[in-house]
């Protein structure tokens, strides 16, 4: 009898576990889902060919968003630019040069905490930096530098992952062939690291894409439907578009579509390049085979 | 013949950080001999070969104590370049390592980043490389394919002919066959047996048949020492001390 009804006990502690697990990962999906149909439902409409490639008109009550795309596109491609080489260099230098002690340790956690730093913080120190100090204005040059900073610790992390996963058998076959260091990061650890690193680096390109905060002061016109033609122009970005939109525009309410239709083209440029990132993964998982 | 040392290790002692991994080692590698490094595990063989050309400079925190003369000259000095070394001296690994390149470019890899770049001469290098590897035959029409789907065989025989392709003097061997089945080990230790007549070649194994079968010297070590060093047949039926008596009849190990 006291055997049965303990028994019992276990089994239903058995059935709240796996219910709440359930219920968690049912939630998670339930959440992303819900999202993406609200952003669907509601930009959906306004989703049209003159949208996607025309300027704002009558105070960003009517027309399109192409300066806010082609904005985010320069910003996004600056970031990667000056993150993706420095990002590479670092990761090479901690994980093939660097002694492993104290000192790569500190630049570590270091490296650690810049990824904990809210965006914020980056854009304010981008506007003190690279608009006041070095006079680069807000333009591109100043919001690519500022966005390629807040990637750079995804970059980091994502290439010492893609580094250490290439065997050390490679490292010592090559050197034991004479081949100097150098040669040896550059013709065999890095090829085999690279789809690793790009993956990783993909993810963090996304964020870029995605932020506010850091381009705020350092790169994004209110309005402007003048395209950027070089890199010390200002240029509207769709995240700092939907937030004037909503928070500034003469007509919040009038411009809601607008603002969900930004926003949806937002997460498809940022689905994009995540779908890209998984392309390249699978290819490499079938093509690896060590 | 006449015995020519190729290498001569000279009072080596060796450390990772405070442990010392090799006491007072010396002896001499003859030219165009097999000689077989035995021991149990742990025990420095290995230590000892990848000093000889330089590897063990790869892990922090090691330091070399005494002299190691390849032809005469100490390859710890300080104007030694460790790159040169390892282009003389080359090396087999346990586990067959073949780049994730095709098998025509494993074995020019090496030469390439060495300065050979014309097309006919690397076609014969790798051609004479896999001959020599005993692999010709099997590979010659599917150079252009991956050394990946090679079996581990056949992929240690392109590692040979790999370290072979960059024409070393010596040729270091750690226990080349350990991760391979009998038929390839027969035809590894087959190899090896023609190899001695153009390189000097230094093995280690754990394999005591084996360095019975294919060695001309051998060494035994135990516990970061050279205890015996002589011909393996000597090593094999009249052992001078007590302690490789016992290994080799497999009292302990």
């Amino acid at each position: 009898m006291a055997l049965q009804s303990s028994m019992r006990w276990r089994y239903f502690k058995e059935g709240l576990f796996f219910g709440l697990v359930r219920l968690s990962a049912f939630v998670i999906t339930a959440a992303l889902g819900g999202l993406l149909f609200y952003i669907f439902f509601h930009g959906l409409g306004v989703i049209s060919w003159d949208f996607l490639t025309l300027p704002p008109t009558d105070s960003m009550t009517k027309g399109g968003i192409m300066p806010a795309i082609l904005g985010t596109v320069c910003l996004t491609l600056g970031a990667i630019v000056i993150a993706l080489p420095l990002g590479i260099l670092s990761a090479i230098y901690l994980t093939e040069y660097a002694k492993q002690g104290r000192l790569v340790r500190v630049i570590r956690i270091g490296v650690n905490c810049l990824a904990g730093v809210p965006s914020i913080v980056f854009g304010l120190f981008g506007l003190g930096l690279f608009v006041v100090f070095l006079q680069f204005g807000p333009s591109i040059l100043s919001g690519s530098l500022t966005l390629g900073i807040l990637i750079l610790p995804t970059i980091i992390g994502a290439s010492e992952e893609a580094l250490k996963g290439v065997p050390q058998t490679f490292r010592e076959a090559s050197l034991a062939l004479g081949v100097s260091k150098w040669q040896t990061i550059y013709r065999i650890v890095l090829p085999n690291a690279l789809p690793g690193i790009l993956t990783g680096s993909i993810l963090g390109i996304g964020r870029a894409a995605g932020e506010t905060a850091p381009i705020m002061f350092t790169a994004a016109a209110f309005f402007t439907a003048k395209l950027p033609s070089s890199i010390f122009d200002e240029v509207m970005a769709l995240p700092f578009h939907v937030y004037v939109l909503a928070t500034a525009g003469t007509h919040i309410e009038a411009t809601r579509p607008i603002q969900f239709g930004t926003v949806l083209v937002l997460v498809g440029l940022v689905l994009a390049v995540d779908l890209v990132a998984i392309v390249i993964r699978g290819t490499i998982r079938k093509r690896k085979r060590w | 013949m006449e015995d020519h040392p190729v290498i001569r290790a000279k009072g080596v002692n060796f450390y990772y950080g405070k442990f010392r991994a090799l006491t007072d080692i010396s002896m001499d590698f003859e030219k165009n001999r097999v000689t077989a490094l035995i021991g149990p595990s742990g025990c420095g063989k290995s230590t000892l070969l990848r000093l000889l050309n330089r590897m063990n400079d790869l892990i922090d925190g090691t330091r070399v104590e005494g002299e190691v003369l390849f032809e005469g000259k100490n390859i710890y000095g300080p104007e030694v370049d460790p790159v040169e070394i390892r282009r003389r001296i080359g090396m087999v690994f346990q586990k067959p390592n073949p780049f994730p390149k095709s098998i025509f470019n494993n074995i020019t890899y090496g030469p390439r980043l060495a300065g050979l770049s014309d097309r006919v001469e690397l076609e014969a290098l790798v051609e004479r490389s896999l001959k020599q590897a005993v692999l010709w035959d099997e590979v010659k029409d599917i150079l252009g394919q991956s050394a990946m789907m090679l079996s581990g065989g056949q992929q240690q025989r392109l590692c040979i002919a790999r370290a072979l392709a960059m024409k070393p003097d010596v040729l270091l061997m750690d226990e080349p066959t350990s991760a391979l089945d009998p038929v390839s080990t027969a035809k590894i230790e087959e190899l090896i047996q023609d190899l001695k007549r153009d390189y000097t070649i230094i093995i280690v194994t754990h394999n005591m048949q084996q360095a019975a079968r294919i060695s001309d010297r051998t060494g035994f070590f135990y516990l970061g020492r050279l205890i015996e060093y002589s011909a393996t047949e000597k090593i094999f039926t009249r052992p001078d001390v007590k302690q490789t008596e016992d290994y080799i009849t497999g009292r302990f190990g």
